[in-house]
Formats: C-alpha cells, structure tokens, sequence
C-alpha cells in the first residue's frame, strides 16, 4: 500500500481538492439561469455570518464590489465557470448579488448598438 | 430651483452603470490560431469550464472505459476589448468539434455572431462549425489564417471545398497581427449590420 509520501500531487497530478468539493458535490446551481456575461454586481449588503461562507464565496463576492461579469470572475478566481455558476447562484440566494443580463437572451442585438461596436472597432 | 443635484443617499457618488457586453464567439480545430487570434487583439485571460457530460455529449463522446469519468474540463481562449467606458466586447474562442457543442449551444444565446477560423491545410476541421451556425441561423465568416509557407489558395477555391453559402463572407488573415485581427472582427459586425438590413428590407416587401 503506497504511503502518503509516495503520492504525486504536483499540478500534474490535477487540482488537490477536486472543484466540485468546493460546491459540496452539486453541479446545478438554483434559481434563474445566467448568461457568461450578465452582469454581476455585490448589492453590499451585509454577510450576517461571514464564518458560513467559503473562503471561494468571499473571493467572489470580493471581485463583484465593482460590476463585472461572471466570465470575468470565473477567469479571475482560475475556478471552472461551472462552480463559479453555483457559487454565484449562492450568493444570489442570500442576496448578496445581483446578476443582471444586460441582452435579452433570445433577441438579435439592434443595429443601432452594432454601429457601435463597429465605430468601436475601427478607432482600436 | 435645481433639484438636479439632491442626492438622497447622502453625497455617495452613484456607480457608473455596468458597461454593455456583447459577445463575438470563435470557432475552429485545434491549433488553427483561435489563441494567437484572441491574443492578438484582446487582453486575453485563462477560462477552464469542468463540465458534466450531458447526455447529448454522452452520445457523440466515446465512453466506454472511462464510464467513472463524468466531468470534461475545457479550457476556453477568452478575451476582452473595452470599446469605450459603456461598451465591452467579448470573445469565447471553443474547440470546433462536435462533442463541445453543448457549450456552444450557451455560448450563442445573445451573441452578436461568430468567426470560423480555418486552415487550408485541414479544412475539414471547419466543417462542424459551419454546420453548427448554419443550422442555428447565427450570423459568421470564415476567416482563413494565413500559416507561412501555406499555400496560399484562391478564395473562390477554398470556397467551393467548404460548399459556402454565397452570402458568407471570407476573409484571409493573420491571426498574429493585432491589424489583420481586428479586420476580422470588423467584416463580421459589417456582415452582421448588412444581414440585419437585408431582413429588415425584405420584412417590409
């Protein structure tokens, strides 16, 4: 039987906690579903029990103190966007975010917001 | 009397309201560019995804042997151009092949449309993505990226192999120059606008 010692746990070897770990094993978060790029944003309310929440919640809840997007967040915190997902969703829950998706999901963005991008493009 | 200024939050400046983001998706084989691409003309930053294999990819992805394995970790080419204060664009650069589409299939909701980034070499490796938009009605271009000392194929050529709609547009690129980049990313939202007018038009008609 390999000891401890003989284990291989370099970064080769994979993230020593697997991610899941960190949502307790869920894969689904709760509520609304959230697009790559709806906004986040901290609501500042306060954490009643700052001990009840991961140390992976407050790295979130940390970055949405300016608005951002849950892209963003999930390549800040190098955590995969699937447990940023439920992390977020959490937070949601004790209403310690807001997430907003700027587009309607199902509509084409308007001809208008296109030039933009266009003239924005051109002037890079 | 001016009112303008009554701040009934006691002097606290409001937060700018967050900027629009819009998202532009890049599709392709492995090492077609899509990377070089997204590096050249974003500030480009790690995105992993570790996804539950859904049952759609359950029936295109071999299992067999590996049936403990129930998550597939993806890493994502994501990058970011601030356009103005109000306005960000993104780019979510994903594998081309057919297993990953349930991530595309989140990936197109509200995106502005898609470049399909392709190799003379290894055409074949476009074709999936080109199926993949075509079948959603998602507006994309074909951009082909230039490999020194590729041969360089004439376009109405690399047209005919893909068997593209005529109304796509083509462009030649090199995905290392951040001018050449950003071309590719103008003849899309150019592609984009003049669809948009095309069915407005044809809406009135």
């Amino acid at each position: 039987m390999p000891s401890n010692d003989e284990r291989w746990l370099d970064a080769e070897a994979g993230p020593v906690v697997r991610p899941y770990a960190l949502t307790q094993g869920r894969t689904r978060h709760t509520g609304a579903s959230f697009d790559l790029v709806a906004t986040v944003m901290a609501t500042h309310a306060r954490v009643a029990d700052p001990t009840s929440l991961a140390p992976e919640h407050m790295n979130v809840l940390q970055l949405a103190r300016a608005p951002t997007t849950v892209a963003d967040i999930a390549s800040d915190v190098d955590l995969p966007l699937g447990v940023v997902r439920i992390i977020l969703a959490d937070l949601r829950e004790l209403g310690l975010v807001a997430i907003s998706t700027p587009v309607a999901r199902a509509e084409r963005i308007d001809s208008h917001t296109l030039r933009e991008v266009l003239n924005g493009l051109r002037g890079l | 009397m001016d009112y303008g200024a009554y701040d009934p939050a006691g002097g606290q400046p409001a937060s700018p309201p967050p900027p629009r983001a819009i998202k532009i998706l890049l599709a392709g084989g492995f090492g077609v560019g899509k990377t070089t691409l997204v590096g050249a003309v974003s500030e480009i930053k790690p995105l992993r995804t570790e996804e539950l294999l859904s049952e759609g990819s359950l029936r295109t992805d071999r299992t067999e042997g590996v049936e403990a394995k129930t998550t597939t970790t993806v890493a994502m080419d994501f990058g970011r151009i601030s356009l103005r204060r109000d306005l960000v664009l993104y780019l979510f650069g994903t594998p081309g092949q057919q297993r990953f589409w349930f991530m595309w299939d989140e990936l197109a909701i509200g995106a502005l449309g898609a470049v399909v980034l392709a190799d003379t070499r290894r055409l074949a490796d476009s074709f999936p993505a080109i199926d993949y938009f075509e079948r959603r009605e998602i507006p994309f271009i074909i951009a082909l990226n230039c490999f020194d000392g590729a041969r360089r194929y004439a376009i109405e050529d690399v047209r005919m192999a893909l068997d593209l709609e005529p109304g796509i547009p083509m462009v030649l690129c090199d995905a290392r120059s951040r001018e050449s980049s950003k071309e590719v990313l103008i003849a899309l939202v150019e592609h984009v606008l003049a669809t948009a007018s095309q069915e407005a038009v044809s809406g009135i008609a």
